[in-house]
């Protein structure tokens, strides 16, 4: 089964870690995204790159910034290949978010 | 039989439904033919054939995709077949941390328990309806999500554990206000868990916990009120219950059980004894403090301190402690305060707990504390 791992985090957390912890932390996304069963890796610029789309009246309508105006922003996904959730929890376990005040956010894909 | 049959598909609706027609066919059969050899694996077999049937029905019918995959049927399977038992991977899949506390409670009950939806609700003082939603969105969860139906492996075990033990405990506690009789259900549930697996010394633990306390049920009140353990009618005690808790606590022990579970159980039973060692309670609640963390256990504590002669030092532990908001955290200092013959210190802690009291007992039989001064 298919699982998107969504990593919430305020934005900024790489920054303020001591030199040696962040390359950990970069080690661990990398060593994450290499592991065979990782599907997809992908990494977010930061949240004020964002535009948020909406079609209304067969217009597209634009906004700055994120869909959720909140603390935490999505800062990356990963999409995994695991056996049952225990699995993608213990990938998800592994990203450096989850153990720096952020939070992964594990959902099963719905199979095509 | 559930168990084995949630095993085989992956889905307790599928599995309750198969059941459902098993015992149907059972109750249409028997009567006539008399009960084949091994009735458990006759309706094994039968519910899982029956299940298969349909399932191969669906497919072809309405093209169903997505099912989970569907093991042969063994057709002429013999009455003696051997079941698996698949009770222990129900419950950590029902126990899952990833569900809602309580919608694990709520599917323990009803998967492993067995008690039917409306008694559930009962229990728990909610509508039928509510709890059918609870359950069938744990279920959906369960299937949507891929939570497996297995026992985790040893780097997982120790947590997992922890929580299906929190989840019978809660069972039991939720017996133990005396609303429905969940502490009997409870220590079933702990049996199981004991007997699946005899090696996990906390297991054992809380089974001992449960039945020590429980024991003691029909003497913690009289009417409508609490009965301080002090003051409890020993006769009403069932002493072959705490006989085997006790015998359930040595096991725990001989395993090399020191945990949370075990502490509490060996406190349940120094309490349990005709002279009881309140110096050697107040030494387990030191521990239990350390291994838990919580101030109630340093209450706990404080009191047997007190118990065991020595209301000075009970006090002082208690002073220390950030509990104003918890009732029991006031009628003890008011009782140590009491006993120190502080007496209009003491009133005014009793009043405090007064104020926090909720229930009728409580509250009756804090006013008779005021009212003895």
């Amino acid at each position: 089964m298919q699982y998107a791992l969504m990593i919430y985090i305020e934005p900024g957390y790489g920054e303020a870690l001591p030199g040696e912890d962040q390359e950990a932390a970069y080690a661990d996304y990398a060593a994450l995204a290499d592991d065979p069963r990782c599907l997809v890796a992908a990494q977010l610029r930061s949240a004020e790159t964002a535009t948020s789309v909406r079609v209304a009246g067969g217009r597209t309508l634009m906004t700055d910034g994120p869909f959720a105006d909140t603390k935490e922003v999505l800062g990356g996904i990963y999409l995994v290949e695991a056996a049952d959730l225990d699995e993608a929890i213990e990938l998800a376990a592994r990203i450096p978010a989850a153990r720096l005040g952020g939070a992964v956010e594990v959902r099963p894909v719905v199979p095509r | 039989m559930l168990a084995s049959l949630v095993g085989c598909f992956g889905d307790f609706d599928r599995a309750e439904e198969a059941a459902q027609e098993a015992f149907a066919i059972a109750a249409e059969r028997w009567p006539a033919s008399g009960p084949p050899a091994n009735p458990g694996a006759w309706l094994v077999t039968t519910a899982r054939n029956r299940a298969i049937d349909r399932i191969r029905r669906e497919r072809t019918l309405a093209e169903k995709i997505h099912l989970l995959p569907v093991p042969e049927a063994v057709m002429d399977e013999s009455d003696d077949t051997v079941i698996k038992d698949e009770r222990l991977e129900l419950i950590f899949t029902c126990c899952h941390p990833a569900l809602p506390l309580e919608g694990q409670v709520a599917l323990t009950l009803r998967a492993l328990g067995g008690l039917a939806t409306a008694d559930i609700a009962r229990a728990f003082l909610v509508p039928e309806e509510t709890m059918k939603r609870r359950l069938s969105r744990a279920k959906a969860k369960i299937k949507a999500t891929g939570i497996p139906f297995s026992v985790p492996g040893a780097p997982l075990l120790a947590d997992r554990l922890d929580a299906v033990l929190a989840v019978v405990y809660l069972i039991y506690n939720e017996g133990y206000s005396g609303r429905v009789d969940l502490g009997a259900e409870a220590i079933r549930l702990g049996r199981v868990l004991a007997g699946l697996m005899p090696d996990e010394p906390e297991a054992h633990g809380l089974l001992a916990l449960m039945m020590i306390h429980h024991a003691r049920r029909r003497a913690r009140f009289a009417g409508e009120d609490l009965v301080l353990l002090d003051d409890q009618d020993r006769s009403l005690w069932d002493t072959g219950q705490i006989a085997e808790g006790r015998a359930m606590l040595d096991r725990a022990i001989a395993l090399g059980g020191r945990g949370a579970y075990v502490v509490q159980a060996a406190i349940a039973s120094l309490q349990a004894r005709e002279r009881i060692d309140w110096g050697q309670v107040a030494g387990l609640y030191r521990r239990l403090a350390a291994l838990t963390g919580s101030p109630v256990v340093e209450l706990n504590r404080a009191v047997a301190l007190a118990q065991a002669g020595d209301p000075a030092a009970a006090l002082d532990a208690v002073e220390v402690l950030d509990l104003g908001g918890y009732l029991y955290f006031h009628s003890t200092r008011g009782e140590l305060l009491r006993r120190l013959g502080r007496d209009d210190e003491a009133r005014a802690a009793y009043r405090r707990a007064l104020d926090l009291a909720t229930s009728t007992p409580e509250r009756r039989f804090l006013t008779r504390r005021l009212e003895g001064f």
